[in-house]
């Protein structure tokens, strides 16, 4: 993997009354790339990046964001350092327009001045695809266009880190084709943590893979080497080992 | 014009109104217009909490009596002049406040409530308990002398009702513009998905612990005035009643809105009078008219008003 690693774990684990949803993880997510996280339901990715920003208390382990210790850090300061979250079920603000929905995604870094508030939505919603829809009260959208709104949402925090918890649910074919599209033109600047149950999407856009299975990591490497690996097609298939 | 314009416009056409009613109307209804523009005060600093933050508190008395008291006492025992005794009114507002949000934010939904009720019932019993200091239920009354601020005098008709309307200005105008501001987005914003405004990297407790102080010094600041306006302080005021009034006024007027506070104590005021004037079983009327605005205008005459006409409405 490449040498500078914008986030890590060691030892990550998560304990839910007996019951072990992460198990002694230690991962690394390398700078400007974009990660999949995959494995079957239930494998407990959400609970792994629900440590990783803070939402959920780890049992045990570390968590570190560019070279520093984050453990003590609550969610709140972790966005602060440049992470950002969209949620695996959609949670926008419903009673509020979509610019307003945007406006305080973007406010929280660009404070009180309203012109680069507003010109930093204008560009969100327009990337996105939901500018006409700006005035709209965002409970009353589609399920699909929430998706769009939260993930609008997060590029407008312009994220160092952006963690994706599965975001092509529910959208339609060509929604997830224009996604495709967008998080490619992120990567870079950006790095991306995606979780994703849509194959097709996780092979088009990631340069690597982490499996996660049972709550351990199963694999992690290229999608080519991740597609080869007997252990996984196990997990996936229920294939026996070879 | 801009959303903005049209709700600048609102607030100071409403203090322009009030003023220019003081002119217009029978000294009687000058009289009541007084009152309801304290006690939309009290509303106001409930609204921000219940309106704007999402947070329904049942101790809101203990805030409006802190501020009584606190103005009450300094003058009654300490001999304090007016504007420093008000200053401690609002002092112990905002402290008391502090106190009680950074306590009772550690509960959220109906255990806030019950903590809030509690610590009313808590400063309740307290009043009683330093009879000797507060005379208790009786209550008592400052002297007409002592009641003049920056040299008005506040027992005539025009000293009443002006300061009333600048108190009431004062606090309407800092509302409106803390809940277009970017710190009330964000109190909006917890109000509608905390956990979201969470992870957009907002300090949500902070947040609502500035909301509960600015709240009670709100509520405080109307005690205050209500006992510098009326001469009188009294153990009633902080009775679970006068937490249940502001809570009734707000949802009445419209939570959420700027100037739903005032309407609903407008209301209120004048449904209770003029049933009263009918009828000695007043509260029946009244009762009756509540059951029907809820029923029909769950969100308050001024928050059906935003729905069905004016979407701006702040």
């Amino acid at each position: 993997m490449a040498a500078v690693n914008i986030l890590s774990t060691k030892g990550l684990t998560k304990v839910y009354g007996g019951i072990t949803a992460n198990s002694n993880i230690d991962f690394a997510l390398p700078k400007g790339k974009i990660m999949a996280l995959i494995g079957p339901n239930g494998a407990g990715k959400s609970t792994f990046v629900g440590m990783l920003c803070g939402r959920i208390p780890a049992t045990s382990g570390e968590v570190f964001f560019e070279g520093k210790n984050i453990n003590a850090l609550p969610a709140h300061k972790r966005i602060s350092l440049g992470i950002a979250y969209t949620f695996q079920i959609t949670s926008v603000f419903g009673g509020l327009s979509l610019h307003e929905n945007v406006a305080l995604a973007a406010r929280r870094r660009l404070g009180r001045n309203t012109d680069a508030v507003n010109a930093k939505v204008s560009a969100v919603l327009a990337r996105v695809g939901l500018t006409d829809r700006a005035d709209q009260i965002a409970g009353d959208l589609s399920y699909g266009h929430q998706r769009l709104l939260e993930i609008a949402m997060g590029l407008a925090q312009d994220p160092r880190l952006f963690i994706l918890d599965e975001p092509t649910q529910g959208l339609a074919d060509a929604e997830i084709t224009e996604f495709i599209d967008l998080i490619k033109t992120l990567s870079g600047d950006t790095t991306i943590l995606l979780i994703e149950h849509n194959m097709d999407v996780v092979m088009k856009t990631a340069a690597y893979i982490t499996v996660l299975n049972s709550g351990e990591i199963l694999a992690a490497g290229t999608p080519d080497e991740i597609r080869t690996n007997a252990a996984v097609q196990a997990a996936y298939l229920g294939v026996a080992h070879a | 014009m801009t959303d903005a314009q049209r709700s600048n416009l609102l607030h100071l056409g409403t203090i322009a109104v009030l003023a220019a009613a003081f002119f217009v109307l029978p000294i009687y209804h000058v009289g009541n217009l007084s009152r309801i523009m304290v006690l939309a005060v009290y509303a106001m600093g409930y609204n921000f909490l219940l309106g704007y933050t999402g947070l329904l508190s049942l101790g809101h008395a203990l805030f409006f009596a802190a501020g009584m008291y606190g103005l009450g006492l300094s003058m009654e025992l300490f001999d304090l002049s007016t504007a420093p005794a008000l200053l401690m009114g609002l002092v112990t507002a905002l402290t008391v406040s502090a106190v009680i949000g950074f306590l009772a934010l550690r509960t959220s939904g109906v255990s806030f409530m019950i903590v809030t009720l509690m610590f009313a019932q808590a400063g309740y019993l307290t009043i009683l308990y330093f009879g000797t200091y507060t005379r208790g239920d009786e209550g008592f009354v400052i002297q007409q002398s002592a009641r003049v601020l920056f040299g008005i005098d506040l027992t005539s008709d025009s000293g009443r009702y002006f300061s009333a309307l600048v108190l009431f200005s004062i606090c309407f105008l800092a509302v409106a513009y803390l809940v277009q501001s970017p710190f009330g987005r964000t109190l909006i914003a917890i109000r509608e998905n905390e956990e979201r405004a969470r992870m957009l990297g907002y300090n949500t407790a902070a947040h609502k612990l500035k909301a509960v102080i600015i709240s009670g010094t709100i509520s405080g600041l109307s005690g205050a005035g209500y006992a510098l306006l009326f001469g009188y302080a009294g153990a009633t005021f902080a009775t679970v009643q006068y937490s249940i009034f502001p809570l009734l006024w707000v949802l009445l007027g419209g939570a959420g809105t700027t100037i739903g506070p005032l309407i609903g104590v407008l209301f209120m005021f004048y449904l209770i009078d003029l049933s009263s004037s009918i009828t000695s079983a007043y509260m029946l009327i009244a009762g009756l008219v509540l059951v029907l605005l809820t029923l029909f205008a769950p969100q308050g005459l001024a928050g059906e008003i935003r729905k069905r006409v004016f979407k701006w409405l702040p």
